[in-house]
């Protein structure tokens, strides 16, 4: 399997303790969670969840299942209200902010179970990531005024060219539920990066895809993050994967984070072998 | 020729939508100027036109946001009742006829529309069952509302009371809606071309909606309410959106009905009306603008015609017996299989010629 070779990587720390990539230590950091928290009832789900992002990072978030990285999104998007907590998003609390609004404030996000817009077309599921980028109104669409014409067509060629990010302008017109698995995967980052983000969650982006799929998706995350300039988080399972694009992986297991660091160090950290594997017996 | 053909799937089908609609007017209105078509036909006209869009509307509610709503005859007695006050309060104002009743169907569907603005206020915030439920409530409430609603006209202008059937008027004065009772002596102003335009302007209104931004949203919402809310769409705003547009469109074609109609009572728009607009739409499928007409015009006419009006006590007995067998036969894998093979054949063959 072809691996993207990685470019080496020094995390430095930025005020709050956390590390970020050298690179873009001299802006603050896209993302920053502090002592982020969340109770189900009595279940503690997150606990002091420390991370920050830089601004062109790709960052890992792994941990065994059940570990909360998919709650940890779910705070992130505002699906559930933290319990306790700050979440810096370019230095902004989004404290008060919906889902709706966190979206609008440049955090895009794909599913652990792919959530596609099924009957619609493979376009119609992207314009509508584009949905707050097309200026056009209800009247306007009503009645076919020229700004809706002007509204579609630049949406119809922004979508096209999104898709062309991974070759899949032929099946513009093809509706998405019948898609291919590893195809939905790719459709659902395209529809995220539509609405425009800064930071760009993926969850479990390679689930389902072959090897070849899987190094073909490394490469076109490489990709994105330098032609967009955004900062990606991913969840992923695929060490190989994790291993060779993140460049600050961060560790979660029973709602805590237990190591932080580079795919070396994480690799080396008897703490983190230990989550995954158990621990070693004594003697 | 060649340019239907290189018109998408979905265009397409609007494309013939609207020339079915116009080629069916233009065969039955001469036909019926001339008066070669029978009486009971002739007179099902324009109610045909109106449960036409009324089927169309809540195929908005129902298809296309995928909401079950059961109150949506609330929304045609708004309509109904304040079009037919409407017409009748204006008659000396605005003495052609046409224009009163343009007049009336905007007045029904703006008051629906704000009826529905009201109602969707508390039944957004839910979802499914308990949507479906609240609009159910709704449709009763409107319809105990109209019942006990009474309205006189004037020199002075419009008169309502509420409850007491009681109302001082002046010189020349008279009662327009006597609660229970209803609108008596409506003059029939309604034309099968006033309900022709409506079924045109619904249709429109709807193609356009579904192939714009706002409609894309609409039905983002009912296909993944959560990641609509992950890209950005803002929740409450497109629900409440299709829910007014189709209780305006809902009002229209009330007012159209009543208009049609020598008298008009409340207790016409119940709870059986509601369900029988949303058999036709579930008879001819959901988000499927075609079908809801077929379905709203045969199961119009067909208990009209001379064999089945000995049958008639026996009707909503049929229309469950047709409702059962089509959900069998809609949800049987042997027949879904069937046509599933013959639309393929079908697609194969379109994407041929697009190729060409």
């Amino acid at each position: 399997m072809a691996m993207p070779k990685r470019e080496p990587t020094k995390l430095v720390p930025v005020p709050s303790t956390n590390i970020i990539p050298e690179r873009d230590v001299d802006k603050s950091p896209i993302l920053e969670c502090r002592h982020l928290g969340i109770d189900f009832g009595g279940l503690t789900a997150v606990n002091d969840f420390n991370m920050a992002i830089g601004r062109t990072e790709i960052a890992g978030l792994i941990g065994p299942n059940g570990a909360g990285k998919t709650t940890v999104f779910n705070l992130l998007t505002k699906v559930y209200q933290p319990t306790r907590g700050t979440i810096l998003l370019d230095g902004v609390d989004t404290h008060s902010m919906s889902t709706v609004q966190v979206n609008k404030a440049g955090i895009a996000r794909t599913f652990q179970n792919i959530r596609l817009f099924s009957n619609l077309s493979v376009e119609d599921n992207v314009k509508l990531g584009l949905h707050n980028h097309i200026s056009y109104g209800l009247w306007q669409g009503l009645f076919r005024l020229p700004g809706y014409w002007q509204g579609e067509k630049v949406a119809h060629e922004r979508a096209m060219e999104l898709l062309s990010i991974f070759d899949m302008e032929n099946l513009a017109s093809t509706k998405a539920g019948s898609l291919p698995y590893g195809a939905q995967r790719r459709l659902e980052i395209v529809r995220a990066l539509a609405t425009n983000p800064s930071l760009l969650l993926l969850d479990e982006p390679a689930a389902g895809m072959n090897p070849s799929e899987t190094a073909e998706l490394m490469e076109n995350i490489v990709k994105i993050r330098d032609t967009f300039q955004i900062a990606v988080l991913l969840i992923e399972h695929d060490m190989s994967l994790v291993m060779s694009i993140c460049e600050g992986i961060c560790v979660l297991n029973f709602g805590q984070i237990i190591a932080k660091g580079t795919p070396d160090e994480i690799q080396a950290d008897p703490v983190v072998i230990e989550a995954y594997l158990g621990k070693q017996k004594e003697g | 020729m060649n340019k239907l053909k290189s018109m998408s799937p979905a265009t397409r089908t609007n494309f013939l939508t609207y020339a079915a609609v116009i080629l069916t007017f233009a065969i039955l209105q001469p036909l019926s100027a001339a008066g070669k078509i029978s009486p009971t036909l002739q007179g099902q006209l324009v109610p045909v036109c109106a449960y036409v869009v009324m089927a169309l509307s809540l195929n908005l509610t129902v298809g296309v946001l995928g909401e079950l709503s059961l109150g949506h005859a609330g929304f045609m007695s708004v309509g109904a009742f304040s079009g037919a006050v409407c017409a009748s309060a204006l008659q000396n104002v605005i003495p052609a006829s046409g224009l009163r009743l343009g007049v009336s169907m905007v007045v029904g569907a703006l008051l629906a529309g704000i009826v529905g603005t009201i109602i969707s206020v508390p039944v957004l915030r839910l979802n499914g069952d308990y949507l479906a439920i609240v609009t159910l409530a709704f449709g009763q409430i409107i319809k105990s509302i109209v019942e006990n609603l009474y309205v006189g006209v004037d020199a002075k202008g419009l008169h309502f009371s509420f409850l007491q059937p009681t109302m001082r008027l002046g010189e020349g004065g008279r009662m327009i809606l006597n609660g229970p009772m209803g609108i008596p002596n409506i003059s029939k102003i309604s034309t099968f071309l006033a309900g022709f335009i409506l079924i045109m302007v619904t249709l429109a209104v709807i193609f356009n909606l579904v192939n714009s931004r706002s409609g894309r949203a609409i039905m983002a919402l009912r296909d993944n309410r959560i990641a609509a809310e992950s890209v950005g769409i803002n929740v409450i705003k497109y629900k409440m959106m299709a829910f007014v547009i189709s209780a305006a469109l809902a009002g229209a074609a009330g007012a159209l009905f009543s208009l049609g109609q020598n008298t008009i009572v409340a207790s016409k728009f119940d709870f059986n009306m509601s369900i029988l607009i949303l058999v036709y739409v579930v008879l001819g499928g959901q988000g499927k603008m075609w079908g809801s007409i077929l379905a709203a015009s045969f199961l119009t006419i067909l208990p009209e015609t001379a064999a089945m009006r000995d049958l008639k006590d026996y009707r909503m007995l049929a229309y469950a017996i047709v409702l059962i067998l089509v959900m069998l036969a809609t949800n049987s894998p042997a027949l879904k299989g069937f046509f599933a093979r013959f639309f393929r054949r079908k697609e194969d063959k379109t994407e041929k010629g697009g190729a060409q």
